[in-house]
């Protein structure tokens, strides 16, 4: 029997329990992870997982039951239970809206990779976060951590429409990180990021970090920072790097236009959403320069896919053009609910977890400046990057960033480095003032995005290219 | 025997088998089933449970050391964890700092276990969902209520061989009246102590009292928190503060021995009792442990790594699949009034009940006392700036009131802040502290905060909601 039997014999056994509507997905998925402290190897950790989790419609009510158990008696059980779930679910009903159309596709999908991560061998693997926590130490660090993960998934779709989809996702990432330890304060330099650059593609990725080249320097500025200046407060000119604008995407644009947020779905955990969707089309959410997608068709990005958790194949559209808000990321339920003519961006944490909106590559296109043009044209501002804390509120309006590290930028140069540089303001408000985009897109990958209730872990891509901010408040640190 | 144990024995003797005697191997099962029942706008969009048993196996051979799980549990399954995990090991780079295995030792405890709720059906979470709803009378209203069962048991090669099980139940929602929220949530190890209505009402007037909230200056007010607020500082100070491995690493401000609270503060992390099993991902058993007593702190968490960094032994706080090290995440801040040697969490809740916004009369009556301050619910979305003096950056949510002389005189519009939370905490900076604790729910259904209603000195507000 195959992995669709099962999945098929789930959905029948949903519809014959009363639902009008299931799907099912049954997944296999490998993860291993190795992390090193100060030189050596700390955890190394290869687990498997597999099983199927079944959706069942019944009436306007939804329910959801997921076993480990991949045989077609246990697929038979966890159908009728999903339905018997979603007739608990009518006690308090709700509307009776129905699902977004989509087409009902057979078909396949691989993440491209050159160098499967699994076949890496390990020691390797451990030389290189061994040898890089090594330098960092030997060049200041207290606390050297390297880390690097790997997902192998493999999923099997199948719906009550005739859904019949296999997908084979490889997504792999790995980073390194200095701390030091001062008087009452802590400092910490990252690369490529804290946790590390992600991605749908193979060990390649992590090769071409080059870990090891980088890790003298990260140690060394951290060690610098205990002693540089704290970031002044004030309101300045503010340059981001295209790490921490990642970040910015995420949490004040790509949690905002989650639909399931805007329509109060996620109101007691997640929060809401600032945006209405009476002005879809009409909002000014940002400045000229400001041009969001939605894009899970960008080879190798961490947010990539053939086809969504709902079985909508992957598709590009926009969320944000010419600073003017129109599009969200949205589920075959929650657009019918809106009354919007697409779906597609629906993913579920993992087999045993319902599938519900979340971001695939939310990012911003490129501007029509460098880095160092935005820099030259700055008489008096600060440069931050390298994101240390991150904070927004339940509408995702107000929020507040800490970098790792900032420079002060004086006469168009970069000058002295800043420590504990922090931002705040709301989000259309500093949008708005964006006034110059650099061209210089890194499409950064975000493994450890959190939502839902139970908790899901979601992976997310932010291309992000570094940008310039007037009028922001900066250094609030307490 | 049970199937976990079963499970968990099968795992080390096949270690045995196939890898010989020299392997220290430990092995876990666990199975888990989740039910959570989730309202939005008022009906149940989403309902699910998932029946998970997972299966860990920790192998030393050769001064290495690998880990694996699986969830397949059947005999090839679970012999592909046990050959993948030998050759991993062999192949895994050198681990000086193994602490060896924990020694055979007896459980302080079998575990919270109530078949009810072990067992409960998706019509008791409705009916309570319901409740809930029908008690906000008209508001829009949102949340969940949870069950959660755990059995599992754990084996290794010294010869520890313990089994447990666990049940345990939350409900947490909001009612929303004119863009303003009012929150409730409550956590117990028997679905039948959580009252949907009860819960209901106190969000909607919690809710009603929000209306028309009024904008105020940053800047340090005297507050009152909430237990439901109180959880969050417990949750950062388990996290950052707590945490064996940042203690050894110098990054906590926990010093053992030095008064670094008010003499009003105990805090003491307790398993037993708790939605966990009794025992670490270590075998170790779990047992009480006092963190800090009147204001002095005397203990950080370990697990057999960081307690062998530090010269000392585990406390069993392991946790299986984490590199973030070992943390209390069964928090109390003990009432002022109970006897602080055995504080116990009231269940469900306090059995004084004031009409909002203030819903216990521990906070009324810490409210009375305060000449000029606010009334905080929730603190939301908080992050570290810096985990070393643990200042911490988030928002107010689900209401803040303005009190003046011990009377609510308004409703505040949100706030940001940034606040070390050891320094509000500190000597002479708690002004109150609540006679009954009550247990919250956390988001990670092994962990729960249980706490009073605490009136600070000072908190550091440093943004309104126009930024």
């Amino acid at each position: 029997m195959t992995h669709f039997d099962v999945a098929t014999a789930a959905v029948r056994a949903a519809l014959d329990a009363g639902a009008r509507y299931a799907d099912a997905r049954v997944m296999h998925r490998r993860y291993e992870s190795m992390t090193a402290r100060n030189g050596e190897i700390e955890g190394l950790s290869q687990d498997e997982d597999a099983g199927i989790g079944v959706r069942a419609l019944v009436g306007s009510s939804w329910g959801f039951y997921a076993v480990p158990d991949i045989s077609e008696r246990a697929a038979h059980a966890a159908g009728s239970h999903a339905a018997k779930i979603a007739a608990a679910s009518a006690r308090v009903a709700g509307p009776d809206t129905g699902l977004f159309p989509v087409p009902a596709v057979s078909g396949s999908w691989a993440s491209p990779y050159v160098i499967d991560p699994l076949a890496v061998p390990l020691s390797d693997k451990g030389d290189l976060l061994v040898g890089a926590t090594r330098t960092m130490v030997e060049h200041g660090a207290d606390l050297a951590e390297g880390l690097y993960q790997i997902w192998d998934t493999r999923k099997w779709f199948v719906s009550s429409e005739g859904h019949q989809i296999d997908q084979h996702i490889r997504e792999c990432g790995a980073g390194i990180s200095a701390t030091v330890i001062g008087d009452g304060e802590t400092q910490r330099r990252s690369y490529p990021s804290y946790r590390g650059q992600y991605g749908t593609r193979g060990w390649e990725l992590v090769d071409s970090l080059d870990l090891s080249a980088h890790a003298a320097r990260i140690a060394e500025e951290a060690r610098a920072l205990l002693t540089a200046p704290p970031c002044p407060a004030g309101e300045t000119t503010l340059i981001l790097g295209s790490e921490q604008m990642a970040l910015q995407i995420h949490e004040s644009v790509g949690h905002a236009i989650e639909l399931d947020r805007i329509l109060g779905w996620e109101a007691a955990y997640a929060g809401t959403s600032w945006l209405d969707l009476a002005q879809l089309g009409s909002l000014r959410y940002g400045s000229e320069l400001m041009n969001v997608t939605i894009d899970p068709t960008i080879p190798g990005a961490l947010g990539s896919f053939g086809f969504d958790d709902e079985g909508t194949p992957a598709a590009k559209r926009d969320a944000v053009r010419a600073g003017r808000w129109v599009g969200v990321l949205a589920g075959r339920d929650s657009a019918a609910v809106a009354g919007l003519d697409y779906a597609g961006s629906v993913r579920a944490d993992g087999w045993a977890r319902l599938p519900m909106v979340r971001m695939t590559n939310v990012g911003l296109e490129p501007g029509p400046h460098t880095l160092d043009e935005m820099i030259s044209a700055t008489d008096d501002g600060v440069m931050m990057d390298f994101n240390r804390s991150w904070s927004i509120d339940d509408k995702r309006l107000n929020f507040q960033f800490g970098c790792e590290i900032g420079w002060e930028i004086k006469n168009g140069r970069r000058g002295r480095m800043l420590r504990n540089p922090t931002y705040t303001g709301i989000g259309p408000l500093f949008w708005r003032s964006m006034d110059m985009l650099s061209s210089e897109i890194v499409a950064w990958g975000t493994p450890n995005c959190g939502k839902g209730q139970p908790g899901q872990i979601g992976h997310t891509g932010h291309p992000a290219a570094p940008a310039r901010f007037q009028a922001v408040r900066v250094g609030v640190t307490g | 025997m049970s199937t976990e144990l079963d499970i968990a024995a099968q795992v080390v003797e096949l270690v045995r088998r196939l890898g010989g005697p020299d392997p220290q191997a430990e092995a876990a099962a666990i199975r888990r089933e989740l039910a959570l029942t989730r309202f939005a706008n008022s009906y149940i969009h989403q309902n699910v449970t998932d029946a998970t048993t997972r299966v860990r196996l920790r192998l030393h051979l050769d001064g290495r050391t690998a880990a694996g799980s699986t969830t397949l549990t059947s005999d090839d399954g679970l012999r592909g964890l046990v050959e993948r995990t030998l050759a991993a090991t062999r192949l895994a780079p050198p681990d000086p700092t193994w602490p060896g295995l924990a020694p055979p030792a007896p459980l302080a405890g079998e575990g919270d276990w109530d078949e009810a709720t072990a067992h409960a059906s998706p019509d008791e979470r409705a009916e309570r969902v319901r409740a809930f709803v029908d008690a906000a009378n008209g508001l829009v209203t949102a949340g969940y209520c949870r069950t959660v069962e755990r059995s599992g048991a754990f084996v290794n090669s010294a010869g520890q061989s313990v089994a447990g099980r666990a049940a345990d139940a939350a409900m947490d929602g909001i009612a929303r009246a004119d863009g303003v929220d009012g929150a409730s949530r409550l956590a117990a190890s028997r679905l039948a102590d959580l009252d949907g209505g009860l819960l209901g009402r106190r969000a909607a007037a919690k809710a009603r009292a929000a209306a028309d909230p009024v904008e105020l200056p940053p800047g340090r007010y005297e507050v009152v928190l909430e237990p439901t607020a109180v959880a969050d500082l417990l949750y950062n100070l388990a996290w950052h503060g707590f945490n064996g491995k940042l203690h050894n690493e110098r990054q906590s401000f926990a010093e053992v021995g030095a008064t670094q609270f008010d003499p009003a503060i105990t805090l003491v992390d307790d398993v037993l009792g708790g939605p966990d099993l009794p025992y670490d991902a270590e075998g170790t058993p779990s047992r009480r442990l006092t963190l800090v007593d009147r204001g002095v702190t005397r203990a950080v968490a370990h697990d057999r790594r960081t307690a062998a960094e530090a010269g000392t032994e585990s406390t069993g706080h392991a946790m299986a699949g984490h590199s973030w090290g070992p943390m209390p995440a069964n928090l109390m801040l003990a009432p002022v009034t109970e006897d602080v040697a055995e504080p116990t969490a009231d269940v469900p809740s306090p059995p004084h009940q004031v009409p909002g916004p203030v819903v216990d009369a521990d906070a009324a009556a810490l409210v009375a006392d305060v000449r000029r301050g606010l009334l905080v619910t929730d603190l939301w979305y908080t992050r570290v700036l810096d985990p070393k003096s643990l200042v911490v950056t988030g928002l107010t949510r689900n209401g803040v009131w303005l009190v003046e002389d011990g009377e609510i005189v308004a409703a505040v519009r949100d706030f940001r802040f940034t606040q070390s939370y050891p320094k509000a905490l500190a000597p002479g900076a708690v002004l109150g502290v609540g006679r009954h604790a009550v247990r919250q729910p956390d988001s990670w259904d092994r962990t729960w905060w249980v706490a009073p209603a605490v009136r600070l000195a000072a908190w550091n507000f440093t943004g309104g909601a126009s930024g």
